[in-house]
């Protein structure tokens, strides 16, 4: 019993807070801007090789670089969207696709051409994991990425329910002509949209890097599982892209658990198509997702 | 004279492998330039189709599932056949919803095909791939063998592109960009749009999985990372934008000029510049390509050979 909450639950639910970031940004840019953005898992690898950089650069923990590398994101996210998909907001949706798709490949090398393509680690040595209640396994890092992911989910909730451009950003996902209708100033919260998602998408970035380390195609691997979680929890939701997000982890972790007999129920090689067979259910049966969001 | 056969060589590899390219292109043509799909995961279907093609075709080896040793023909015929039907699941699935769904759907199978390839050592030889695979024409002394196999290519790539002219003027291409440009209208008109884009999607994932195929036999070998899929897949766009999206001829052309581009940059730099700095410019090659390709779609969307629209056959009598 303890084996399966110390080694499939919590590593689960460490997973699923890091595709939770991921996903509220591409579930937000998909709901307002109404295109799949392909580079969102390549903004991720970009927020986790600025925290390394600035690890370098200053000697600080990962936590106390994060809230920089996530602006620097944000800031790198508004000139791509300036040069590169503002030309094409009047133009069909599959342009900004394709333009997404060249974008990630772009990020992509750019980043292996300036980094190298050698893994690096945020967060050197090996800690010992705390023992709660005479069972109970967890590391320290650990304990770090799920309070951070908490503070961060707490704090878009906020920005939603309590601001007005989160309540502008809510009112446009729902209906672009509607919010337009009222005011709403569209390109300011394009702006913000890309500024939210890709700060977050960096912070699951760095998080990822914190319980792992730091790699080109880091970012590539969440792709597929932070769309499963945008569109479970249904696009241009972000409570929906949290749920999502867990619920896609801890199916992915729990997968590998040995529930009928002693061998696992699913080959671990293949822990990344549950994330798949998840979305391609959802597609069939409810394309909406579980909290009722956007169906293009 | 040593130098100029060399030279001679590396064209004629330019053609086979510019060929393979061209009939990818064809294939992405028929989805993404006639009605509009955007299939993310080409690497996947071509994939798929080399492996079909080298286990039905190759000699019993105890590392892989195998040892049927069928004639390549037959190899080819069935990576079709696989392709197409892993493109109809895929298109059940999501084609209804808009080509965002589609392509992401697209790149997770592309995945989930490679964790299959890799994982499945059984069937597979997983990471290794399987070697040994029959090349057509390869009992023929040099250069003649190497000739005889882009003869091959080039011949099914101009078949394809004389079938699929046909199928673009006959009225079911004209369904197609009648449902790409406007689907309301086109189902107003009594299509079946769903039933059109299946057609299309499937036509498309087989001409893949025929590339794939020829790719085997080229090469005599197949791995799961035969091609880094994604930037596989985003040179068979790159070359059909830059080409002519929805032109048979722009998707060709635009094929056998970014190959020979990719190539080209490819072997100059690996022989000038110094190893670290060779393999740095290689990110710098697809850094740049992405550019081009941003900069093609903001300024000359229509590519080099922009889609020719149809005139209704009436005018053509009045105008002719």
């Amino acid at each position: 019993m303890m084996d399966f909450i110390n080694f499939h639950l919590m590593p689960g639910i460490i997973l699923g807070s890091i595709y939770a970031l991921g996903g509220i940004g591409i579930s937000m840019t998909f709901g307002i801007l109404r295109f799949a953005n392909f580079a969102h898992g390549e903004t991720m690898t970009l927020g986790a090789y600025f925290a390394f950089t600035l690890i370098q650069l200053t000697g600080w923990h990962p936590i106390a670089v994060l809230p920089f590398a996530m602006i620097l994101t944000a800031v790198v996210a508004l000139g791509i969207d300036r040069v590169f998909y503002k030309p094409f907001r009047a133009r069909p949706a599959i342009m900004l696709v394709i333009a997404s798709f060249g974008m990630m490949l772009m990020i992509r090398s750019a980043i292996q051409f300036s980094w190298g393509v050698q893994l690096k680690s945020l967060m050197p040595g090996i800690q010992r994991p705390y023992i709660l209640f005479d069972a109970l396994r967890i590391s320290p890092k650990h304990m770090l990425i799920i309070g951070s992911a908490l503070v961060l989910m707490l704090a878009v909730h906020v920005l939603l329910s309590r601001t007005k451009i989160g309540k502008a950003m809510r009112a446009m996902a729902d209906s672009p002509e509607l919010a337009r209708l009222t005011g709403i100033d569209t390109e300011m919260v394009i702006r913000a949209t890309w500024v939210v998602g890709a700060s977050l998408a960096a912070a699951a970035g760095v998080l990822l890097a914190i319980d792992t380390h730091v790699e080109t195609m880091m970012g590539f691997k969440l792709l597929l599982p932070v769309f499963a979680a945008a569109i479970l929890g249904g696009i241009g939701r972000p409570y929906g892209a949290m749920a999502g997000g867990l619920i896609i982890g801890i199916a992915e972790e729990l997968s590998s658990y040995a529930w009928i007999g002693n061998e696992p129920l699913l080959a671990p090689g293949y822990k990344a198509g549950v994330a798949f067979a998840i979305m391609v259910a959802m597609l069939i049966w409810r394309p909406s997702g579980l909290f009722r969001g956007k169906v293009f | 004279m040593d130098q100029a056969y060399g030279i001679f060589l590396y064209i004629i590899s330019l053609l086979t492998m510019g060929g393979i390219y061209a009939i990818l292109a064809l294939g992405l043509n028929i989805q993404f330039g006639f009605t509009g799909l955007f299939n993310a995961g080409i690497a996947g279907f071509f994939v798929v189709g080399a492996y079909v093609s080298a286990i039905l075709t190759t000699a019993p080896s105890a590392r892989h599932l195998g040892g049927y040793e069928l004639p390549v023909v037959v190899g080819l015929v069935a990576a079709m056949v696989v392709s197409g039907a892993i493109g109809w699941i895929v298109g059940r699935v999501c084609i209804r919803l808009r080509a965002d769904y589609l392509a992401i759907a697209t790149i997770g199978i592309a995945e989930i095909l490679r964790l299959i390839l890799k994982n499945e050592t059984w069937a597979t030889n997983g990471a290794r791939g399987v070697s040994m695979v029959p090349k057509p024409f390869e009992t023929l002394p040099e250069p003649w063998n190497q000739l005889g196999l882009m003869a091959l290519v080039l011949s099914i790539v101009a078949v394809l592109y004389f079938l699929l002219e046909r199928a673009r003027t006959a009225p079911w291409g004209r369904v197609m960009s009648a449902i790409r440009e406007n689907e309301p209208a086109a189902r107003a008109a009594g299509k079946n749009v769903e039933a059109f884009r299946i057609q299309a999607f499937v036509t498309g994932c087989a001409v893949m999985g025929l590339a794939g195929g020829l790719t085997a036999h080229y090469l005599k070998f197949i791995d799961p990372n035969a091609a880094e899929p994604v930037t596989a897949t985003f040179l068979v766009f790159v070359m059909l934008i830059i080409g002519g999206s929805g032109n048979n001829k722009g998707a060709i052309l635009g094929a056998m000029l970014i190959w020979t581009v990719w190539s080209a940059t490819e072997l100059v730099t690996s022989r000038i510049l110094p190893d670290d700095w060779a393999i740095r410019s290689a990110y710098m090659r697809v850094f740049l390509i992405g550019l081009v390709l941003q900069i093609v779609l903001q300024r000359f969307p229509g590519g080099i050979l922009p889609e020719r629209r149809l005139r209704v056959a009436k005018d053509k009598k009045r105008y002719n």
